[in-house]
C-alpha cells in the first residue's frame, strides 16, 4: 500500500480521531499528538487494513482506548491535564457565528460526563453515526447506548438551564 | 417548522429515540437566529455540536516509508553486483583463448604464412649454429697447437741446458 493510498483511507476519518481524542483528552496538544500516534500506528499495520471490516470503526475503537488509556496513566501520575483555551483560534467558522458564552459552557458541562457519555455523546451529536456503528466501536449493544446517550443530553441540558438561568456556573 | 413539533423531537431527542434525519432537522432549526426563549438552551447545544463537528486536525502526520529504504538498500546491492559482474567478465574475457578452428579462412592464412617466415628464421639460425661449431672445432686443434708449444718450450729447456753444460 502507498502513502497516497493509506491517506485516501485515512483522509475521511482523521478529523473524527482528533475530535474524540480531544473530547477524552481536552488538551488540544495532546489530541494531536494521540492522532498522530493512532494514525502512525495504523500505517505500522497497513498490511493489514485490508483485512478490517471498517478501518473507521475499527480506529475510533482504537482511539477510544487508546485516550482512556493515557487518561488511566494520567490519573495514576496525580497529573490533572488542564485545558486552558477552549477557543480554538483556527476555527474561523466562530467568529462567523459569534458564539456567545453558552456555547462555551456546553464543552465545559461534557467534560463533566462520564467517559462513556461524554464517548456516545460525541459519537452520536458531533459525528452522527448511527447507533450500530457506535455499537461496534464501543462493543455495546444499542440500547445500552441510547440509554447513556439520553442520559447525557438530559444531564447536559438540565446543567445548561443551570448556567443560562443564573448567569453564571 | 412548527414550535409543536420540535418540541416533540426533543423530547424524542432526550429520550435518545430519534433518528439522525430528525437530529439533523433539529440542528436546522437551531441554527437559525431567533429561538424561543425556553429553547435557548437547546440552541446553545445543538450550534456547539456544528460548530464542534467544523474542527480539523491540522497536524502533519510524519509517515515514514518503510518501502523506500528497502529499495534504497537493494538499489546498493545491486550496484555492488553489477560491479563484480563487470570484473568477473574482464577477467574471463582475458582468460578466453581462442584455437585454430576460431579462425577465420583469412586469419588462417596470414596465421600459416607467418610460421612459414618463422621456420625460415629458425632454419637460418640452425645453419648459424653449425658455423659456430666448426669454429668450435678451430679453438680445439688451437688448444692441441698451444700443448705441442708446450713440449717445444720443454725442448729448448732442455737444449738450453745443453748447451749451458757444454
Amino acid at each position: 500500500m502507498t502513502q497516497a493510498e493509506f491517506l485516501n483511507i485515512v483522509m475521511p476519518f482523521k478529523d473524527k480521531v482528533f475530535r474524540l481524542a480531544k473530547r477524552l483528552l481536552v488538551s488540544k496538544e495532546e489530541a494531536e499528538d494521540a492522532t498522530q500516534e493512532i494514525l502512525l500506528k495504523l500505517w505500522n499495520n497497513k498490511q493489514k487494513i485490508s483485512e478490517y471490516k471498517n478501518v473507521e470503526a475499527f480506529s475510533m475503537t482504537m482511539t477510544k482506548n487508546f485516550c482512556l488509556d493515557k487518561l488511566k496513566s494520567k490519573h495514576a501520575q496525580n497529573l490533572k491535564i488542564v485545558h486552558s483555551n477552549y477557543q480554538d483560534k483556527n476555527v474561523s467558522l466562530q467568529k462567523q457565528v459569534e458564539l456567545n458564552d453558552s456555547v462555551d459552557w456546553v464543552s465545559k458541562i461534557m467534560e463533566e460526563l462520564p467517559e462513556q457519555q461524554k464517548i456516545i455523546l460525541q459519537l452520536r451529536d458531533i459525528e452522527q453515526y448511527d447507533f450500530e456503528e457506535i455499537g461496534k466501536m464501543l462493543d455495546m449493544n444499542q440500547t445500552a447506548i441510547r440509554v447513556a446517550l439520553s442520559r447525557a443530553r438530559k444531564t447536559l441540558r438540565e446543567k445548561l438551564t443551570k448556567t443560562h438561568s443564573y448567569g453564571v456556573k | 417548522m412548527v414550535l409543536n413539533s420540535i418540541e416533540k423531537l426533543i423530547a424524542k431527542y432526550e429520550n435518545g429515540e430519534t433518528t439522525l434525519k430528525e437530529e439533523q432537522q433539529l440542528k436546522n432549526y437551531f441554527s437559525q437566529e431567533t429561538v424561543p426563549p425556553h429553547l435557548e438552551v437547546y440552541k446553545s447545544m445543538f450550534q456547539y455540536f456544528l460548530y464542534t463537528h467544523e474542527e480539523q486536525f491540522t497536524k502533519d502526520v510524519p509517515l515514514k516509508s518503510k518501502k523506500t529504504y528497502s529499495l534504497y538498500q537493494w538499489i546498493s546491492v545491486a550496484a555492488v553486483a553489477v560491479i563484480m559482474l563487470g570484473i568477473f567478465t574482464q577477467i574471463d574475457f582475458k582468460s578466453q583463448s581462442r584455437t585454430l578452428a576460431d579462425l577465420t579462412p583469412q586469419e588462417r592464412v596470414e596465421y600459416e604464412e607467418a610460421k612459414e617466415v618463422f621456420t625460415l628464421v629458425s632454419s637460418k639460425l640452425n645453419q648459424g649454429s653449425e658455423n659456430l661449431m666448426a669454429l668450435n672445432m678451430v679453438s680445439a686443434n688451437f688448444d692441441k697447437g698451444a700443448d705441442n708449444i708446450a713440449y717445444l718450450g720443454e725442448f729448448s729447456k732442455k737444449t738450453n741446458k745443453f748447451l749451458k753444460t757444454n
